[in-house]
């Protein structure tokens, strides 16, 4: 067991497939970590208390804002974020859908939402309407209005099903 | 992001033991920190007052929920996405898992715990009102050994409970005798997610031959701490369900009630919802409509 | 309906331009960039709504010399934003007149210590009486703005309105409410500056109007044209809340950047975003109307009052499009309208998504439904014969020149909503059950571009451009914040000059390489903007045609290469072509009376609400959208456009109330200031009619606005259809819908009581 008072410490974490070793302080934010030292900055902060969503990422799998983490709890975890995702070709219907339907206006909310969908399409290949909205309901869009954005999460599971 | 993060000392035990020693050493100065969906709000707002955090996420312990024959055992840091996924919160504490489910939304049921919902002691929880109906127990951890306390007796004043400090929540325990009771659980907030609640209710009872028998109505939001409405459950209990009976429940439900103004809602508009959610329950229990 | 010819690109769903960047994370907004020996910069604030400065503390703790420290003395210009009148300070001096108001600003290189020392200055204020409401401060006491508090008055006067209330079977009088509104863009104000002594400033950031700020930074730094360089980011949403505010946002970032010689990022949080920046105008509007009792409007008095906070900013353009639009699409013989921008102490009120109109409309609307109720004839019946016709004039004395059919439009929508079953089924389900549903209509017209002589005032110029590789790119400083301005204006040229869509590009809105195309405001970007790009770019085939290097008739291959030839030869190729008025059109801004606006899109709302009785909580359940807007440039972004203005519009309805603690947004977090999730939304049906419009781009009509209009009205009249119980004011929340419900009994019981 170790306590840290003010000091930085080597974190080492696993982002979009590669093992990442950072120095931080514990109570960096994932969030700023992944921005600042890692240089992702696709995920964004909108509000920086866990209500928008604009941060989230994949952990160890799971939904989480990564606003709200503190990266030494990271240690150790798998993390996605949307620069992973759309790396990843499966993950990519999810982007081109969103161009189809028009899920993206201004983009903010965007990678947030595609993450989001994929935690979604990770568990269920037949998601509802209703599934797709719960699951998008933590992550706030200004612009669209939503409709746009669950259609093309519809789209993409329609598509990925397919294959 | 008004806090510095170069101001905070950071622990990470791996077991219990060693968190509460650390308490124990240092008993007002450690802060745990869960899933941080509470603590980090504050930090990012700049009103975190505690400089030491002590991190009991990844405690196996606090981390499992055991089925016992007589009680649920479910570790203090068992997130809401853990409740609503467990077969037996499902099947015989749907208050809890209805509760789960409202509480935020996805991202935070995955890193939000029971524990620390009952800690953070915000008058508003979700899942708070569930655990005083179904009269759970909260197992106590310290160095000094283990304590069972009442859910009902453990919340004494707005965020003061009968946790010591050098204390952790391990488990909350919830009695396996529900079987048979109708459950009728409602939050009501501002919108359908994402909502902080303004009234939330979380009831339950049986019906004996017509007689309504061992309801439990329990409420957040309106008052300091979450509550019972145990005069509005003296009025009731033994009764038949008629519409004598049901005005008098929703006015005692009113009476007893504390609710204020705030900045989310009114103390009018909340004692008036109150008294219509009894009415809803009451309704549910009398199989007079089919509202859950 | 719109063109001669078949056209392929626009109108069709032509992917986002800049969409494949945005759906892979790829896309850079201002907090996203970061420069060598940047410096991040914090403001400090008043905490006071109006009062003198005394003294100014530097606390103990702090190691102060590490800190870049910028006061109103260190103003190189004039300490003011240049906008429309002087009397905005950039950094408070001597008074403040809202709480939030800027007074001193810092910057460090470790931006996590700058929250402890911006709470370490202590200033210590000797407090003024202060103003809170409209009527506050119609009743000029204390007086807070020059002479009496108002910042701007209109009058339009048609026809002789005193002599119609002898005539009226009915007076219906009413009066309606708005409250202030966030625009909640999902990246708040941010923006780095750069100083050098011999580029000048340069600043990039979240913006609409990169020749706004140009204009203000000109005059703040003391600096000419060409030593300021404003360059737009990936802007995050905007809504007008990017109108005016980031130049005040680029001023202090520009002051601490030519304090330090260091670049200088400053980002708003949340809280400071929604606490310190602009909102929607508050109103109140009065309406008197003389009425027949076949319910055709002989003739009224409107009275809209707006508050516009502490000082003057857009506050005189806000007013004047609530003025024209008071009326609604209706046609009055006879009006007086009256109305004024008043102030009061709240950090300035400003540009959102409909800019009056919403307000003005709100009215209008719930005042049709109360003279038919007062009447006695239906919401439908009273519109409908109340319409405007082709023909007849608006309140300014606009001839309606185009075919429009209200009445017909009307028909469609109440058919495409189940007006006529809905309420049939609903008026039996009401009598029992949990909750009571209902629909609500409502008519509308927006008119876009700038009003009167405004376009002509803009002077837009756009570019076209042909590049040595054989591309178009087009230079305009219309910016795009997710509304759809690179895709569309892209879709225009490509039109315009037979070239593929992806052959087409669009410069990056920088004042060193655009010319001034006007804001990014007023629904004008597809309609006036758009028809400059179609100008210009046929401007450079004719200059291609002219040199001998393009015939009239090409394919895309033999235009790139004419591009190519060109550039070699003569360096670049580029058609400009600046904004003409249309001929006939005339505007009397004494009078208010004219050609309001080159063309209005008109729309009709119905909304379908059920409200819970246990809860009192109103939510929308179905929303039918069907408008007339010249043209559907592209039908996804077109049907974007219509979904999200009407999800503000429930907002603004149902959920959005700014909590004022004198005069400070005490609600200023996205756990307390409530916008719908996924989980909110109602299925919105969106329809268009295209009747094309003369003077836009292929027949464009804004429409960016239009959607915002609607909603509130349409929900408010449901809820009374649903209740019984009328409603004038929004946002209209549960406890506000519990009041009613409570009062309404007891007037019920009141009255049985007497028969008894």
């Amino acid at each position: 067991m170790t306590t840290n008072r003010g000091s930085k410490r080597e974190i080492s974490l696993v982002v979009n497939g590669e093992r990442r070793t950072v120095r931080a302080y514990p109570m960096e934010r994932l969030l700023d970590v992944l921005r600042e030292q890692l240089s992702l900055t696709g995920t964004k902060e909108g509000c920086g208390e866990g209500e928008c969503g604009a941060c989230s990422v994949l952990l160890d799998g799971e939904l989480v804002d990564s606003c709200l983490i503190p990266v030494a709890q990271a240690e150790g975890a798998q993390i996605l974020t949307i620069e992973g995702v759309a790396e990843n070709s499966r993950s990519n219907a999810l982007g081109e859908a969103f161009l189809e339907c028009g899920g993206a206006q201004c983009g903010i909310c965007t990678p947030g939402m595609i993450v989001a969908a994929v935690h979604l399409l990770d568990r269920s290949s037949a998601p509802t309407r209703e599934d797709i909205r719960e699951a998008l309901s933590g992550n706030l869009c200004r612009c669209t209005g939503y409709l746009q954005i669950l259609e093309a999460v519809a789209e993409a599971a329609r598509r990925t099903a397919a294959r | 992001m008004r806090s510095d993060p170069s101001d905070y000392e950071f622990a990470a035990p791996a077991t219990l033991q060693d968190a509460v020693k650390l308490l124990a050493e240092e008993p007002k100065a450690w802060l745990p920190i869960a899933g941080g969906t509470d603590v980090m709000v504050q930090f990012a707002a700049g009103t975190l007052r505690a400089r030491k955090l002590l991190s009991i996420w990844n405690l196996p312990e606090l981390r499992r929920i055991e089925v016992l024959p007589n009680e649920i055992r479910i570790g203090a840091a068992s997130t809401y996405t853990d409740l609503r996924g467990h077969e037996v919160v499902q099947a015989e504490f749907s208050l809890l898992a209805r509760a789960a489910s409202w509480t935020g939304g996805i991202a935070n049921q995955n890193r939000g715990t029971l524990g620390g919902n009952i800690v953070n002691a915000s008058p508003a929880a979700d899942s708070l009102p569930a655990l005083l109906a179904y009269e759970g127990e909260l197992v106590l951890s310290s160095a000094r050994g283990e304590r069972r306390v009442p859910y009902v007796n453990f919340h004494t004043g707005y965020k003061e409970m009968q946790l010591a400090p050098d204390e952790l929540i391990r488990a909350v325990c919830l009695p396996r005798h529900f079987r048979g009771y109708l459950s009728y659980a409602r939050k009501v907030g501002a919108r359908k997610a994402q909502a902080i609640s303004k009234v939330c209710m979380a009831a339950l009872g049986r019906r004996e031959k017509g007689e309504i028998r061992d309801v439990r109505i329990a409420l957040g939001s309106v008052a300091p701490i979450p509550m019972r409405l145990r005069e509005t459950e003296r009025v009731l209990e033994g009764r038949r369900l008629e519409t004598d009976t049901i005005a008098r429940a929703r006015r005692a439900a009113v009476a007893e009630t504390r609710p204020i103004d705030d900045i989310r809602s009114t103390a009018r508009y909340r004692a008036a919802v109150v008294g219509n959610l009894v009415v809803e329950f009451l309704q549910m229990l009398g199989g007079l409509n089919h509202h859950e | 309906m719109s063109g001669s010819q078949t056209e392929h690109i626009v109108g069709s769903s032509t992917p986002r331009k800049e969409g494949r960047d945005k759906v892979r994370g790829r896309a850079r907004y201002i907090d996203d960039l970061s420069f060598p020996n940047m410096l991040y910069g914090a403001t400090v604030r008043s905490r006071i709504p109006r009062g003198n400065i005394k003294s100014i503390q530097f606390g103990a703790g702090i190691a102060w010399d590490e800190f870049v420290v910028v006061s109103a003395k260190d103003i190189p210009g004039k300490n003011y934003i240049a906008l429309m009148e002087n009397d905005q300070p950039c950094l408070a001096e001597s008074t403040v007149n809202h709480p939030e108001e800027a007074i001193l600003l810092l910057a460090h290189s470790d931006r996590h210590r700058l929250p402890e020392a911006v709470k370490a200055i202590s200033i210590e204020y000797e407090p003024l009486r202060a103003v809170f409401t409209i009527e506050d401060s119609e009743r000029k006491d204390p007086i807070i703005w020059k002479a009496d508090n108002t910042f701007k008055s209109f009058l339009i006067e048609k026809g002789n309105v005193d002599s119609v209330w002898a005539q009226a079977d009915y007076i219906v009088e009413g009066e309606y409410s708005t409250g202030a509104q966030e625009q909640l863009y999902i990246e708040t104000n941010g923006v780095i500056a750069q100083f050098d002594r011999d580029r000048g400033i340069t600043v990039w950031g979240s913006l609409q109007c990169p020749y706004y700020v140009h204009k203000a930074l000109m005059t703040l730094c003391g600096l000419p044209e060409h030593k300021v360089r404003v360059v737009q980011t990936e802007t995050g949403g905007a809504f007008g809340g990017k109108e005016e505010y980031p130049s005040m946002i680029a001023a202090h970032a520009s002051l601490l950047a030519m304090k330090s010689g260091r670049p200088v990022k400053i980002i708003y949080d949340r809280g400071e975003d929604m606490a310190a920046t602009t909102k929607r105008h508050p109103s109140r509007t009065r309406h008197r109307t003389a009425v027949s009792k076949e319910g055709k409007i002989l003739g009224g008095e409107i009275e809209l009052v707006i508050d516009g906070g502490a000082y003057l900013t857009l506050s005189p353009v806000v007013l004047s499009r609530a003025t024209i639009h008071a009326g609604g699409p209706y046609y009055w013989p006879h009006v007086r309208i009256r109305t004024k921008a008043v102030a009061t102490n709240a950090p300035p009120h400003g540009a959102f998504r409909g800019f009056g109109a919403p307000q003005a409309l709100f009215a209008m609307e719930r005042h049709m439904d109360r003279i038919a109720r007062t009447v006695g004839v239906s919401p439908v019946e009273i519109r409908r014969s109340n319409f405007l016709r082709p023909g007849q004039t608006t309140t300014t004395e606009q001839v309606i020149d185009e075919p429009i059919d209200l009445g017909n439009l009307l028909d469609r929508a109440l058919k495409l909503a189940d007006y006529d079953g809905k309420r049939e089924r609903f008026a039996k389900e009401n009598q029992s059950g949990p909750q009571k549903k209902g629909v609500g209509i409502a008519a509308f017209l927006h008119g876009a571009g700038f009003t009167g002589s405004g376009e002509r005032y803009l002077n837009s110029v756009v570019g076209v451009e042909g590049s040595a590789d054989g591309g178009v790119r087009i230079l305009v400083s219309s910016t795009e914040f997710g509304q759809g301005t690179n895709t569309v204006l892209c879709q225009i040229a490509a039109e315009a000059l037979g070239l593929p869509y992806e052959e087409v590009t669009i410069a990056r809105p920088d004042t060193m390489e655009v010319p001034n195309s006007g804001p990014t405001v007023a629904s004008r970007t597809a309609m006036v903007v758009g028809k400059l790009v179609a100008s210009a770019a046929l401007g450079l085939k004719q200059t291609l045609v002219a040199a001998g290097m393009l015939k009239e008739a090409y394919t895309a291959e033999e235009f790139g290469a004419a591009c190519r030839s060109y550039v070699s030869a003569h360096g670049s190729l580029r058609s400009f072509a600046r904004y003409e008025s249309p001929e006939g059109i005339f505007w009397d801004d004494q009078k208010y009376r004219g050609e309001a606006y080159a063309a209005f899109a008109w729309a009709i709302y119905v909304a379908e609400v059920a409200v819970d009785l246990a809860t009192y909580s109103a939510r929308v359940e179905d929303f039918v959208a069907l408008q007339e807007i010249g043209r559907v440039m592209n039908p996804v972004l077109a049907r974007g456009q219509i979904l999200g203005g009407v999800a503000q519009g429930i907002g603004f309805a149902l959920y959005e109330k700014v909590e004022w603690h004198d005069g400070r947004m005490a609600n200023s977090q996205m756990t307390n200031y409530i916008i719908p999730t996924a989980a909110d939304v109602p299925p919105i049906r969106v329809f268009f009619d295209e009747l094309g419009n003369r003077h836009g781009a292929f027949g464009a009509k804004g429409i960016g606005e239009l959607p915002m209009d609607g909603p509130a009205p349409a929900i408010v009249n449901a809820i009374e259809d649903a209740l019984g119980i009328p409603f004038d004011t929004v946002p209209l929340l549960p406890e506000s819908i519990f009041e009613g419900v409570v009062a309404s009994r007891a007037n019920q019981t009141d009255s049985l009581a007497g028969v008894r």
